[in-house]
């Protein structure tokens, strides 16, 4: 359209060959594309989380009744939290790992707070495809490295659920946490 | 859109006339699936799928609809609310056992319907359009399947949901915030619970929507047909009703048998017994398994169990897991390109001697990744699943455009009608007068 030459003298003056007509058309549609696009982040933002499931993603554990080497399977956000009382010999189990030769290379320490080694918390959620690892109740399967086992894909998890084997990418998520007393965590 | 020679409209009655003139649908029905839409003479039973589909989808609407009335989408009750209907409402059991089942027999149906296809080469041209927007219907109806399991909120429900999605967790740095995006929370919940009833209700209409497109698609180039010759003259077909509406007659009565046999005497074969424990988010069961229809492509996710990585480095440029979770989406992305992969010129595999066997190694490779689909996740399933998976994709990318380019085929009769009268020749002509006149 633009080069037509339609001879108009407002062409003329306007100069370059961009006419009024143009200029009306491109601003138009470019200001009803931004507004689709207002509207659009609504549509899509309705579908993220809402306050009251945001509500519920902190939780509390109190750890003082948890006897060494034993593990209980908490809430937060409505995802199972495992908190682990190690052992002395699982603690040393996770120290002799050289961390370079892990599939995700980590120490026990970066996955503990200072001075607590012995409470390891993690998300009880295989970093496969989601399912509930077994280990933490009584009497349950630890798999080959005596952490976690999933059932679904045969990943196995060491003390320091760490993934040793198994299709897992990674090792079980450790959520953000802090000690709120000497025997209580706020997660999340 | 049909063949010069095919019947006109011609309405009778003056209301017909007068409706004709305002709003010609009838004349559309009559064009479509009427005495006006011109079919070759030889389309044997793999045709009447197509139909039988249609009417799968039917089952799926009525018998859904009304499970809506007595369903309640909250993750609370939802459980009690299917248990509710199975025991409390007036043959509230009927229905839900035919929405079940009837998801299971619109798969089986499609499957054969996808195989016929892929044997006839009804892909290839002229109707590449017509397979394109079979695909896309194909990857709604998985959509809407996977949702509609999820709603009972049974075991099966909870931990299907929580694994697909998690499947998109595999997404490099985007994963985590689409997968809770897509829950609408951390976990499958009743948010998820919530819009999965609001997409498992709309996606069926939308798939009708694309069906519509399917067959105006088809009836454009018209019907393929067994021997994949085109049509040359009227000698080559007849009218779709009253002939292919009787022959899919025959079909749907078959069809219906089998559905009732099954929706009457084993109405749980096909279903999962944990998906009647509700759902637990803090126990996993201890097999997972999706619905059977979709066992082929959970066997591709599960085949990948190594990293792909740079030798002697441990350097990781992909994951196994997302690894998985590609090579699953591109076993039926891959569909999208057959038309131009296959450059064989013919279309029928009846006269392609090498392609046939390797078609009917594709079926066996199908079904052996179905088995190991729907088997534990230990060998020697995650071995047989890996070589299977393996030939799903040599047969599409290396196996059809080597033997496109080294096959002899059989040579194809001059027309339709020749090679059904070259059929009917094995008979004695008396016994079918109307060959023997054809003939003449």
């Amino acid at each position: 359209m633009a080069t037509e030459v339609q001879g108009t003298d407002a062409a003329v003056h306007e100069g370059e060959g961009v006419r009024r007509r143009d200029f009306i058309n491109i601003a138009a549609v470019s200001f009803a594309g931004v507004g689709g696009l207002a509207v659009l982040a609504p549509l899509i933002n309705q579908m993220n989380p809402s306050a009251d499931v945001l509500a519920q993603a902190t939780s509390e554990v109190d750890l003082s009744a948890i006897a060494e080497g034993q593990a209980i399977k908490a809430v937060f956000r409505s995802q199972p939290l495992f908190v682990r009382h190690l052992t002395a010999k699982e603690i040393a189990e996770a120290d002799a790992v050289d961390p370079s030769t892990l599939r995700d290379p980590q120490t026990l320490e970066q996955r503990t707070v200072d001075g607590k080694k012995q409470w390891l918390i993690t998300m009880g959620v295989c970093t496969h495809l989601g399912c509930v690892p077994l280990g933490a109740g009584e009497g349950e399967n630890r798999g080959e490295f005596g952490g976690y086992f999933c059932p679904c894909h045969g990943s196995a998890y060491d003390t320091a659920a760490r993934i040793r084997k198994g299709p897992a990418p990674k090792n079980l998520q450790v959520p953000t946490y802090k000690y709120t007393s000497d025997t209580a965590i706020l997660v999340g | 859109m049909s063949f010069p020679w095919a019947e006109h409209y011609t309405p009778k009655l003056p209301l017909m006339k007068w409706i004709d003139e305002k709003l010609p649908l009838p004349r559309f029905v009559y064009n479509a699936v009427g005495g006006g839409y011109e079919v070759p003479r030889n389309l044997n039973y793999f045709w009447n799928f197509g139909v039988l589909a249609g009417l799968a989808l039917t089952i799926q609407l009525v018998t859904g609809i009304i499970l809506a009335m007595h369903y309640a989408s909250n993750a609370g009750i939802a459980f009690d609310s299917v248990e509710h209907m199975m025991r409390d409402v007036n043959s509230g059991w009927l229905l839900r056992y035919a929405h079940a089942n009837g998801a299971s027999f619109f798969f089986i149906v499609v499957y054969i319907h996808i195989f016929r296809g892929l044997f006839y080469g009804s892909y290839k041209a002229p109707r590449e359009m017509v397979w394109l927007l079979g695909v896309v219907i194909f990857l709604l109806m998985m959509a809407t399947a996977f949702m509609g399991y999820v709603l009972p909120w049974g075991q099966m429900s909870f931990w299907g949901a929580q694994v697909i999605t998690g499947l998109f967790s595999a997404i490099p740095v985007v994963g985590d915030p689409i997968h809770t995006w897509l829950l609408g929370g951390f976990a499958p919940g009743d948010a998820t619970l919530n819009r999965f009833f609001s997409l498992h209700y709309l996606l069926p209409f939308v798939i009708a929507g694309v069906i519509i497109l399917h067959i105006w698609a088809l009836h454009i180039p018209g019907s393929s047909n067994p021997t994949g010759v085109e049509v040359k003259g009227p000698q080559d077909t007849v009218p779709f009703h009253p002939y292919y509406t009787a022959k899919d007659g025959f079909g749907v009565g078959v069809f219906l048998l089998l559905f009732a046999l099954v929706l009457f005497f084993a109405p749980n074969a096909m279903g999962h017994p944990d998906n009647y424990i509700q759902a637990n988010p803090m126990s996993t069961p201890a097999h997972i398994v999706p619905e059977w229809y979709f066992w082929p492509f959970y066997a591709i996710l599960r085949a990948f169990t190594m990293d792909l990585s740079i030798p002697f480095t441990g350097i990781v440029i992909i994951p196994a897991k997302l690894l998985g979770v590609l090579a699953m989406f591109s076993s039926i992305l891959l569909l999208f390109f057959l038309p131009w992969i296959d450059t064989s010129p013919v279309r029928s595999g009846t006269y392609r001697p090498l392609f046939k066997k390797f078609f009917y190694l594709l079926l066996v490779d199908v079904v052996v990744l179905g088995y190991c689909g729907g088997a534990p996740a230990a060998e020697p399933y995650v071995m047989i699943s890996q070589i299977a998976a393996a030939y799903y994709f040599a047969h599409f990318l290396i196996v059809l455009p080597i033997i496109a380019s080294i096959e002899r085929p059989d040579p194809l009769p001059g027309s339709i009608t020749e090679a059904v009268l070259a059929k009917a020749k094995h008979r004695p002509v008396e016994a079918d007068p109307a060959l023997a006149a054809a003939a003449e």
